[in-house]
């Protein structure tokens, strides 16, 4: 964490006139120069990303983790099976599953969710749609409410800088958390009477809209000081002279230059969002009913921790290797991104 | 330093103002109808209204706020003749769901959270720093490496994933812990520890695993530094340099994190309390907000900022006390 909070100085732009060892310089003896190739700085950390193990072996596992969310539909029929299907004639008379492990059969890989019956691997994948779709919008949002207000701030500089940091200040003094759980439902209260269900498609907007608002004082942090460092560099007073706007410089001269840290950033905030949702869901105020999600049914889970400790271990181990595989990637990225930082 | 801390009490001060401000209008103003939300789905209009007249609801918005605000500092009473319920002085308001203070139910729930993240940080705290010590002392060794992996591990594991697995290892399958309870402290210190042992060790261990990689990164940076070499040159004996020296400029950036971390974690651990079922603040937020039980869920929002917002204060202070590269002006 500590090499994110002190960005390099170094950018890509600078990188260019450093240069790495790869890039041609002079004339060379006919012959070795097909052993010489230029790369840009992004292409060098694709490259170190590439011989990352931990990155490609993280990285294959989240892309095993969207095809099936994302395939979520096909699995169904494929299987057979509906998420809200109920097989209640596959319960003993206390509402446990028959067979071992909770249920897990030939028909239903994973087992069936005590009590209700249903399926527990359509859960899951259906859960992971839900996870995903929410922790990558939020972490979308966030961002870009950051680098927004993050450029504003510290091009701006002045009163509108110092407001900025005051907010940012307060934003940093809720309880974010505690925050969340209290707004979501009273939000929901001023759109919709309790006589009529909400929809699941505004809960959602709602939950998205919660984190977004409150999660993008780190981003913003960042990107006003990578700008307040590059605003005085001589490309930008070049690309001034040049007779560019204030638009151009800042769009096409600055955000090019920070957005490796960013990148950093948003990979890192997905799994923070994926653990937030599902301990959201765990107090039953996330996502609602019918739409499933992985921490409602840790949630749902703990009356049957004894009983059948299966219907907590597959939704569990699910968040803990999506959360664990994106922190993997994420820490590959910040390495190849920035190769001074070396743990 | 007076002068430090009276600016940072007095932003304190300001930002506490702004939070209970929005946390009001957004508790107040913008549910429909907050006596009809607070009086639940078999009220009649004119329960409403007497729920309105008591809770001072019927007043325009700034009056409630002040109202509010002067309950804080002096106590206020609520409602009329037979209704007359008196409110003492942190009056944080009065929920008419549990017929019962606010204040009064922040003291009942507030040991509970206190004791789950005092007795939590400190196992937290003393096991990750001196695993990441250890680790650095050691880089590169199988210990070091196993260390890597663990706290890797942990710092991805959910509490509420950890805690039942936890619970399904210790109490349901061996038997070797009671079912988590609550005993006060000052009944019977032995009860009170075995009933918290488990929450303990579930916050205990997962933010252990952040708190090592912190530290471990922290003591190789600072391992590296100049004083270190001179503290070495000068002869001093290694554990010395490492505990005296090192430990204390590697430790400032973790109390920082520390220190947010056990403030915000006051404000209630709602996770670990459901999990175990556990009668403390965040299990009180967790409840409130699913009956909308305005007046409770408005106060432990705000304590948990007041928590926050205080932690920072200590932190601050703290920063100059540890340090001695930090002076405060």
């Amino acid at each position: 964490m500590s090499d994110l909070s002190h960005p390099p100085p170094r950018t890509p732009a600078a990188d260019a006139t450093i240069s790495v060892p790869e890039i041609q310089a002079g004339p060379e003896p006919a012959g070795r120069a097909a052993e010489f190739v230029g790369r840009s700085p992004n292409q060098l950390a694709w490259l170190r990303l590439k011989r990352d193990r931990t990155a490609r072996a993280s990285a294959l596992t989240l892309l095993v983790a969207a095809v099936v969310a994302l395939g979520a539909p096909l699995l169904g029929r494929l299987t057979g099976i509906d998420p809200t299907d109920k097989f209640v004639d596959r319960l003993n008379d206390f509402g446990m599953p028959i067979g071992y492990a909770g249920g897990i059969s030939s028909d239903h890989w994973l087992g069936l969710e005590p009590g209700s019956g249903r399926d527990i691997l359509m859960q899951l994948v259906y859960g992971l749609r839900t996870s995903l779709f929410i922790a990558f919008t939020s972490a979308l949002l966030a961002s870009c409410i950051g680098v927004a207000v993050g450029v504003l701030a510290g091009w701006a500089r002045g009163w509108l800088d110092s407001l900025v940091n005051w907010l940012i200040d307060l934003t940093l003094a809720f309880p974010f958390l505690i925050f969340a759980l209290a707004v979501i439902p009273i939000l929901q209260d001023r759109f919709y009477s309790d006589r009529e269900a909400p929809s699941p498609a505004f809960r959602v907007a709602l939950i998205v809209a919660t984190f977004g608002l409150f999660s993008w004082t780190y981003t913003a942090r960042l990107v006003r000081g990578q700008v307040i460092s590059l605003r005085e560099r001589e490309f930008v007073d070049a690309a001034r002279a040049a007779g560019a706007g204030t638009a151009h410089i800042l769009l096409r001269q600055l955000l090019p230059n920070i957005w490796a840290p960013i990148l950093v950033t948003v990979s890192l905030m997905v799994p923070q969002f994926i653990a937030i949702e599902a301990a959201l869901a765990f107090v039953n105020i996330g996502v609602t009913e019918p739409t499933p999600d992985l921490g409602r049914m840790i949630f749902n889970s703990i009356g049957y921790v004894a009983s059948d400790p299966w219907y907590t271990l597959f939704p569990g181990l699910t968040i803990f290797l999506l959360v664990l595989a994106f922190n993997l990637l994420g820490d590959a990225l910040r390495d190849s991104l920035d190769p001074r930082s070396t743990r | 330093m007076l002068r430090f801390v009276v600016r940072r009490l007095l932003v304190a001060a300001l930002t506490l103002v702004v939070i209970s401000l929005v946390t009001f209008g957004l508790f107040f103003a913008v549910p429909s109808s907050p006596a009809k939300v607070m009086c639940g789905k078999n009220c009649t209009a004119e329960d409403i209204a007497q729920v309105e007249r008591r809770l001072g609801i019927d007043q325009p918005l700034p009056r409630q706020y002040a109202d509010f605000v002067g309950g804080v500092f002096a106590g206020r009473t609520y409602g009329e003749g037979d209704f007359r319920q008196d409110c003492p002085a942190p009056c944080l308001g009065y929920s008419f769901r549990n017929n019962q203070p606010v204040t009064e139910i922040v003291a009942q729930r507030a040991p509970v959270t206190f004791s789950i993240v005092l007795g939590g940080a400190v196992l937290w705290l003393g096991l990750g720093i001196s695993l990441g010590m250890v680790s650095a002392l050691r880089r590169g060794t199988a210990f070091d490496r196993a260390a890597i992996g663990v706290t890797l591990a942990g710092a991805s594991m959910q509490v509420y994933f950890f805690g039942l697995i936890l619970l399904y290892l210790l109490v349901y399958s061996t038997g070797l812990l009671p079912f988590p309870s609550y005993t006060p402290l000052t009944e019977s210190p032995a009860r009170w520890a075995a009933g918290l042992l488990l929450p303990w060790m579930t916050l205990g261990f997962l933010n252990s695993a952040l708190y090592a990689r912190l530290s471990r990164a922290q003591m190789l940076e600072t391992l590296s530094e100049d004083f270190i070499r001179t503290a070495r040159a000068k002869g001093l004996p290694a554990r010395q340099v490492h505990t005296r020296h090192a430990l204390r400029a590697a430790i400032t950036p973790i109390v920082t994190i520390a220190g947010l971390d056990i403030g915000t974690s006051l404000g209630g651990t709602f996770i670990t309390e459901t999990i175990f079922g556990l009668q403390g603040l965040g299990k009180a937020t967790v409840e409130a907000v699913q009956f909308l039980n305005l007046p409770v869920v408005m106060a432990t929002v705000l304590l948990a900022a007041v928590f926050i917002v205080v932690a920072n204060i200590v932190v601050d202070v703290l920063y100059a006390v540890i340090d001695p590269r930090v002076r405060l002006g």
